[in-house]
């Protein structure tokens, strides 16, 4: 390694060279949109490369008013519900199916984890017809329900292939105490599963957030929008507005990047589990 | 593993793991032992035990199987619109299917996408992450892998809007950027032609998703252990070659599933097309989810989408059975 040859210095200076015209591919369009969020149409049109004359953050409030507020609510609030119903429901499952002894035990097992491999269109049809016959369609309830009933599997699996290593010693010595299957449960094994949970709900934050096939055919109706259809009616709505549609677009990116620099750790772990088993 | 008529009471009632032999525990021994009664594998506590996965069994069973079944059953209905009213037609939706031009394109793109998805997102991020994993600074590395994977964490719609953008004939940066460097004769209408349209939709496609397989055959790469390529390099075996006896054949597993993933995925596209093109000019974007869409919810034609969504069924279902298979016969020791 410290014997560099000549052919391996230009062979670094060739490696560098493309990894940074790579981030220079991945990072000008994202730029660029947040510029173009700044500019007005004039300038938008006028010389796409070129900053915008000052940073005036009227296409933002802009953006903000039109409906980016609205479709924020309804993200935030889809996002953290089922976030929270997919993983309970999940880590529940798992305990259940790597500590309980239960009829079916392996026929239960494939349930849920066989949902792994079913494309959500193929239910598209028949779900469209279910969720309006229950009153359901165009409502919040209806993206609860899927984006927690067709991420269980994944969430399930993530879960579970973790507490399969987990020691049973500590959950039985517990039982042993006197403490119930309930209490060992929340007391003992969710916390020594902190890592994997943790993991598995950015994972979703990141999926509900950003889901858009399901948002699209079920909250039709102007009632509730998610931020990834709230974004293609501005685009619909206010079409020649091109500066509020690029700060619509920020603001909709903007909390999933934070979070994703924020917790890069745990979401690496968590994308190397999910891969990995 | 249950239900050994030979299971004396004292087993049942031991509560030891229940996929292990009964042992002696500490319950057994204990004075005061018979606390653990509670939790005594009688049947009643057995079918109990359901209770633990019934959120998820019910849950599943009503929003994802019952629906999956029900679209078989749609498949061969036909739908009037005006009165509601269903009549069974066979297998006429399958056939309709065989001689539909645009279901053909619509596959036909899928595969497409497929193979050009193979090609950058596991091929080419595969030698990407090799590049990253080989540079010295720890903090490079792990700061490269992140600005990659932003456009992945940005949702598709947005990644869609912003290169619909980009590919804007007047405003936009593909053609501006042409341009400048002098190559304005090869400025064109990226999305409103039917001969560049689907590849630069794949192309947008790409650069949104690289990130993320490059991120995960990092982590694939850094569970090879350094010794291989150290004992390597004293050996003077160069960089190429490193890479293709030590990095490639000790992340096949990873490859297999990527693969596996990436041509699942490629089938089930949907966002991408809708936000730039929805399927157009004249059907030339069109993909089978955007096909079952159209037909569905905009054409009102039911059946006919169920009968598409059948077909992304079994091509799905082929290529998570290999999947399973491969999964199965691989399983790399280091």
């Amino acid at each position: 390694m410290t014997r560099l040859g000549f052919l391996g210095a230009i062979g670094r200076v060739f490696v560098w060279a493309f990894l940074l015209g790579l981030v220079v591919v991945v990072v000008y369009p994202l730029l660029w949109m947040v510029m173009n969020g700044f500019k007005t149409n004039a300038e938008l049109f006028g010389d796409p490369f070129a900053m915008p004359v000052q940073f005036d953050w009227e296409n933002y409030v802009d953006a903000w008013n039109r409906g980016v507020s609205d479709y924020l609510t309804a993200s935030v609030l889809v996002t953290i519900t089922s976030t929270v119903t997919t993983v309970f429901i999940s880590a529940w499952a798992a305990y259940g199916l790597t500590r309980v002894r239960m009829p079916f035990g392996r026929a239960v097992s494939g349930l849920i984890l066989g949902g792994l491999m079913l494309a959500p269109a193929v239910a598209l049809v028949p779900l469209v017809r279910m969720f309006q016959a229950m009153g359901l369609y165009n409502t919040f309830w209806a993206l609860l329900i899927l984006y927690t009933a067709f991420r269980i599997p994944f969430t399930t699996f993530l879960i579970r292939a973790y507490m399969i290593d987990l020691p049973r010693e500590v959950d039985e010595a517990a039982e042993v105490d006197g403490a119930s299957r309930w209490t060992t449960f929340w007391r003992i094994t969710l916390p020594m599963c902190r890592p994997i949970i943790i993991s598995t709900v950015l994972l979703h934050i990141l999926f509900a957030w950003n889901e858009y096939l399901f948002a699209m055919v079920f909250t039709n109706g102007t009632s509730i929008q998610t931020l990834p259809v709230g974004l293609t009616s501005l685009m619909s709505k206010h079409g020649t507005d091109y500066p509020v549609v690029f700060a619509g677009m920020v603001i909709a990116a903007l909390p999933v990047i934070v979070l994703f620099f924020a917790s890069q750790r745990y979401f690496i772990k968590g994308l190397a589990e999910g891969m990995g088993k | 593993m249950s239900g050994q008529p030979t299971k004396t009471r004292s087993d049942a009632r031991s509560g030891a793991g229940f996929d292990r032999p009964p042992t002696l525990t500490k319950a057994m021994v204990a004075p005061g032992g018979g606390r653990v009664d509670r939790h005594a594998r009688s049947r009643f506590a057995r079918l109990a035990g359901l209770a633990w996965v019934l959120p998820a069994v019910v849950v599943l069973l009503v929003f994802v199987y019952l629906p999956l079944v029900q679209n078989f059953a749609f498949s061969t209905q036909e739908w009037d619109i005006y009165s509601g009213a269903t009549e069974f037609v066979g297998l006429e939706n399958y056939e309709k299917l065989l001689d539909d031009p645009v279901f053909w394109t619509a596959l036909g793109n899928n595969v497409l996408y497929a193979v050009l998805s193979i090609v950058f997102q596991v091929a080419a991020a595969l030698v990407l992450a090799a590049l990253i994993e080989s540079l010295r600074g720890p903090r490079w590395r792990k700061v490269l892998r992140g600005i990659y994977f932003v456009p992945s964490a940005i949702s598709l719609t947005v990644a869609g809007l912003l290169f619909y953008f980009i590919y804007e004939p007047n405003l936009g940066l593909l053609n501006n950027f042409l341009e400048a460097i002098g190559l304005g004769a090869l400025a064109q209408p990226w999305l409103g032609q039917e001969s560049t349209a689907m590849v630069s939709i794949i192309a947008m496609s790409q650069w949104q998703g690289f990130g993320y397989s490059t991120l995960l055959f990092a982590v694939a790469i850094q569970r090879i252990p350094t010794e291989l390529y150290e004992a390597a390099s004293l050996d003077g075996i160069g960089a190429v070659r490193r890479f293709l006896h030590i990095t490639v054949p000790l992340v096949r597993e990873m490859t297999g599933l990527m693969i596996i993933v990436t041509i699942s995925g490629a089938f089930q596209v949907f966002n991408e097309v809708m936000v730039m093109t929805s399927g157009g000019p004249n059907n030339s974007t069109q993909v089978l989810a955007t096909w079952l869409y159209r037909s569905g919810f905009v054409r009102n034609d039911f059946g006919y989408a169920a009968a598409i969504a059948t077909v992304i069924f079994v091509v799905t279902m082929i290529i998570a059975l290999v999947q399973l298979w491969y999964t199965r016969r691989r399983r790399v020791e280091f």
